[in-house]
């Protein structure tokens, strides 16, 4: 099961250290490390149904509509 | 007129060579029981068995043996088990070489190594490698065993099926010969006559599924060098061959390497001779000495038939389906086709069983041809990204794999093939949910030592009903069949308690003819195994 409820116990620290990992990197390897960071906490979720959850989720808030 | 039969490839074993037959004199067809069409592995495997169980077959091929080159060269435990129920199992093992350990590449690194580690207390290695020919081989030599015990198999060499006409209740066949045509009739025919199966055009079926636009180069090498038996999978080669390479150890110092070239190739140039040294010499490097022993190059397509049984047509092998080479599932799948249906139809010819056994012929490999088509896509994806993101992510875990153990779990070169289990089939019938998960109703049963043997050796190829430190009676007949009985203990057998016992302390299994569990329970029945046997013949 997704939690959707806030969950940071730090959470502006939390997000100015995703912004300051970034630093220095052109885009594509943003893009790279993003995958990598992807990757890594889908590991530690590890459960597949959980990690379908998020992925849904994430893409229907990018998704086009009609 | 028609072209008499022209050898379509180079032989390796020259095995049933051309004799005429007395049918081709005959005023009117002969008919046939079975009628197998194709002698490749699926073929040979098929009409094995059958015969084995008393079921005339006719096996017709358009050569007079075995094609030459390695082709499938992966073959996994459930087919060597398999194999060794129709008596060519040992010889295989003893032919092929086994191997544990992988090494990864991507591009010019070594990423990480592994070791399989196999688990013990099996009778057949994980899987082994054999060039195909020797695969067949070993296949037609139990055959003319089993000819000389008095199976009733006959093999004819150059007889090439030209025209096949299926009626309700049986089959006509042309048949072309260096004698010229004749025809022949059959109650069922099997055809196990290839990816191309000219029969399924005949019949003007479909071929359903995705193509994929590759092109793989073979190369078989015969290197004396001091080579490692492992298995070497570059991604995105230095060498610069495509998406892929692929070395592997075969027996007789062969090493089989598979280049992926990609779509917009010249083929002829792929071929010739030195265009093929200048990528194997760049892979194995300048020093090292070898001779160019076999080449090929093939595409490949992941699809299936819609159906693999047409009334007395039943397609097995790549006839029904095809899959990407990615993990082997092509031959294995298809001898789990031959175990699946040989026993079914021999019942059926033997008016044991209903015709509608067939029916779950059809399901249970379509639902196992799925499953391969899946897992191969899956490896085809991960090895040859679609998207520049797909690309992205790929290129992601191969990074993180270097380093971290977790990303080699999502390195896909090809999964392996795994015996497919039967959920949800109709043959099967109770389970108990105390008893492991991996021997449930419609697995195929795991091996386990027994008494300095092995079990699947001793369970053979009939209905069984096993006992483990449970009580059954010592002979139970029901719906025309004797099941043969097996009592075992599991005091100190480890193996045995943990894949048949689980939390249990006793267990009784009803066992397919083809080793897959068709029910379970921890006491003997005589009404639900009587209940649970009709199931399994489909006479529910």
């Amino acid at each position: 099961m997704l939690e959707t409820k806030a969950n940071f116990s730090r959470p502006d620290e939390t997000y100015a250290l995703l912004i300051k990992s970034h630093e220095g990197l052109t885009e594509a390897e943003s893009h790279a490390m993003n995958a990598r960071l992807i990757l890594i906490l889908m590991n530690h979720i590890g459960d597949h149904a959980t990690i379908a959850e998020a992925l849904a989720l994430a893409r229907n808030t990018v998704e086009k509509h009609p | 007129m028609k072209n008499l039969v022209t050898e379509r490839y180079p032989i390796a074993f020259r095995l049933y060579p051309y004799a005429k037959s007395p049918d081709q004199d005959a005023d009117t067809p002969i008919r046939h029981k079975v009628i197998v069409a194709g002698a490749g592995p699926i073929g040979l495997a098929t009409a094995l068995d059958l015969g084995r169980r008393g079921i005339p077959v006719l096996l017709l091929d358009d050569t007079e043996g075995v094609g030459l080159g390695s082709r499938a060269i992966c073959f996994a435990k459930r087919t060597l088990e398999i194999c060794d129920r129709l008596g060519a199992g040992e010889a295989m093992v003893e032919k092929g070489v086994q191997w544990n350990v992988g090494k990864v590449f991507h591009d010019d690194r070594l990423l990480y190594e592994f070791n399989l580690l196999p688990e013990g207390g099996h009778g057949f290695p994980a899987f082994i490698n054999l060039q195909q020919p020797w695969f067949e081989r070993f296949l037609h030599d139990a055959l003319v065993k089993a000819q000389a015990a008095g199976a009733p198999i006959e093999v004819r060499g150059r007889n090439r099926v030209d025209a096949v006409c299926r009626r309700d209740d049986h089959v006509e066949l042309e048949v072309m010969t260096p004698d010229g045509p004749y025809n022949l009739e059959a109650d069922w025919l099997v055809a196990c006559d290839g990816a191309r199966s000219p029969i399924r055009s005949m019949l003007g079926l479909g071929f359903d599924g995705r193509v994929f636009e590759d092109n793989f180069l073979i190369a078989d090498v015969k290197m004396n060098a001091d080579f490692p038996t492992e298995r070497w999978f570059w991604f995105e080669p230095h060498f610069k061959s495509g998406d892929s390479a692929l070395l592997h150890k075969q027996p007789d110092d062969i090493w089989r390497i598979d280049f992926q070239l990609g779509w917009n190739i010249d083929r002829a140039k792929e071929l010739e001779p030195d265009n093929i040294r200048a990528r194997v010499s760049a892979m194995l490097g300048p020093d090292v000495e070898y001779e160019l022993d076999w080449c090929s190059i093939y595409t490949f397509q992941c699809r299936r038939m819609e159906k693999f049984r047409h009334g007395p047509v039943i397609f097995a092998g790549d006839s029904a389906h095809q899959v990407s080479p990615f993990g082997a599932r092509g031959a294995n799948s298809g001898v789990q086709d031959a175990d699946n249906l040989a026993w079914k139809l021999a019942l059926v010819v033997q008016g044991v069983a209903p015709d509608s056994l067939l029916d779950s012929y059809d399901l249970e490999r379509v639902y196992g041809a799925d499953e391969n088509i899946a897992n191969s896509t899956r490896a085809t994806d991960f090895i040859t990204p679609k998207s520049p993101i797909s690309k992205l992510f790929r290129n992601s875990v191969l990074s993180l794999a270097e380093k971290l153990p977790f990303a080699r779990t999502l390195v896909n070169s090809g999964r392996l093939s795994l015996p497919c289990t039967y959920d949800g089939s109709p043959l099967n019938g109770p389970d108990d949910k105390d008893l492991p998960v991996l021997a449930r109703p419609g697995s195929p049963c795991p091996d386990a030592p027994v008494d300095g043997g092995w079990l699947l050796k001793r369970l053979g190829g009939e209905f069984t009903l096993l006992a483990i430190d449970a009580e059954i009676p010592e002979t139970f007949s029901a719906h025309g069949i004797a099941l043969k009985t097996l009592w075992l203990s599991a005091d100190e057998n480890r193996p045995l308690a943990e894949r048949y016992l689980g939390k249990a302390a006793t267990a009784v299994y009803l066992i397919r003819p083809d080793q897959h569990v068709a029910a379970r329970w921890q006491a003997f029945d005589a009404a639900a195994t009587a209940e649970a046997l009709a199931r399994a013949l489909a006479k529910e």
